[in-house]
């Protein structure tokens, strides 16, 4: 493989017989796309430039948004050859994910709106246990 | 001739990846389950984040600047782990150590801020013992450290293994997997950063 001396051709060699290859365009895309996303959140959360419930939209938004970026071009996901398993694998994760996530906090929050309200008592006793 | 070797090098690859390909998917499947155990800790976290107990939340304990810096670490490497295995599709293998090399210092950063971080909190008096939301970002946050420590040692190995044996198609496909791996947890980050740290902000 040290025989090639021209890089460049051999990246277009690698990447026209196998799709999932490297390239350096995807990386550095991937990388200022990741960058830009993350600064534009960060700068969101610290101005606190919006009301709060519009803030947590936005900012799953960019998340999932920096998610796609780096999926497509860091983790080279939906480029293989058809049968794409590697897409269909992390389909199946993030069906899994969704129900154990959402699930969970939807239990909960339920059980949460049953419990008994602690009372003052309550929250002296547990104050007073050093061990706690 | 030149062209010939060039035909000859790419059939060659051909095979390699058709055969690697199942390797490969296979460790694909392992990180997916990875991610699994990942959710349950973000599900423990998002179930316990307002349960401090008196203790400190996120608000005031998290310092944002930090963990920025902290992200253009991790991202910077992913991004060098990139640069890393181009190198060694090119069969260079100066340039492939080389980037591992700052994809290792990067990532050692990133674990070193980490780690103080905790050193701190810990000192302040809020550890995983002083409530349940500290107990679920401990964990959810060390489990990602533990991972990326085990990427460093990964990388450091990978480092040693090129300079011995240069790059064949073996060490090509174990390039790939670690630079799978790396990408992931960078991933993984991308939902820490936003869940823990900016809408523990935002609870303020």
């Amino acid at each position: 493989m040290n025989k090639i001396k021209n890089s460049q051709t051999y990246d277009v060699l690698v990447s026209r017989h196998n799709p999932e290859s490297a390239s350096l365009r995807g990386y550095i895309i991937g990388f200022l796309g990741s960058i830009a996303l993350t600064l534009i959140a960060y700068l969101l959360t610290y101005y606190h430039a919006a009301g709060r419930d519009v803030l947590f939209g936005l900012l799953a938004a960019l998340a999932l948004t920096q998610f796609a970026v780096q999926l497509i071009y860091f983790l080279h996901v939906g480029k293989e050859f058809s049968p794409r398993l590697k897409l269909i694998v992390m389909s199946c994760m993030i069906i899994v994910v969704c129900i154990l996530v959402g699930g969970s906090l939807w239990i909960m929050s339920n059980l949460n709106g049953r419990v008994m309200p602690s009372t003052k008592q309550m929250t002296r006793y547990m104050n007073d246990q050093d061990n706690l | 001739m030149a062209a010939e070797i060039e035909i000859h090098n790419t059939n060659r690859l051909i095979e390699s990846y058709d055969r690697d390909a199942t390797t490969i998917l296979g460790f694909w499947v392992y990180l997916m389950t990875d991610c699994v155990l990942f959710a349950s800790l973000f599900a423990v976290f998002a179930v316990l984040r307002n349960n401090t107990f008196g203790g400190p939340s996120g608000a005031t304990l998290f310092s944002l600047p930090y963990v920025l810096a902290e992200t253009f670490s991790l991202l910077t490497s992913s991004f060098t782990c990139g640069l890393a295995v181009l190198s060694a599709q090119r069969g260079n293998k100066k340039h492939t150590i080389f980037w591992f090399g700052v994809t290792f210092l990067l990532g050692l950063i990133f674990l070193i801020m980490e780690i103080s971080e905790f050193h701190k909190f810990v000192k302040m008096g809020d550890s995983w013992q002083r409530s349940g939301f500290l107990s679920s970002y401990f964990t959810l946050v060390g489990t990602h450290g533990l991972h990326i420590t085990i990427g460093l040692i990964w990388i450091a190995v990978m480092c040693v293994y090129v300079y011995k044996r240069g790059i064949g198609q073996t060490t090509l496909k174990r390039i790939r997997m670690l630079s799978l791996f790396w990408h992931f947890l960078d991933v993984v980050w991308i939902f820490i950063f936003t869940v823990v740290y900016l809408f523990g902000a935002l609870h303020a």
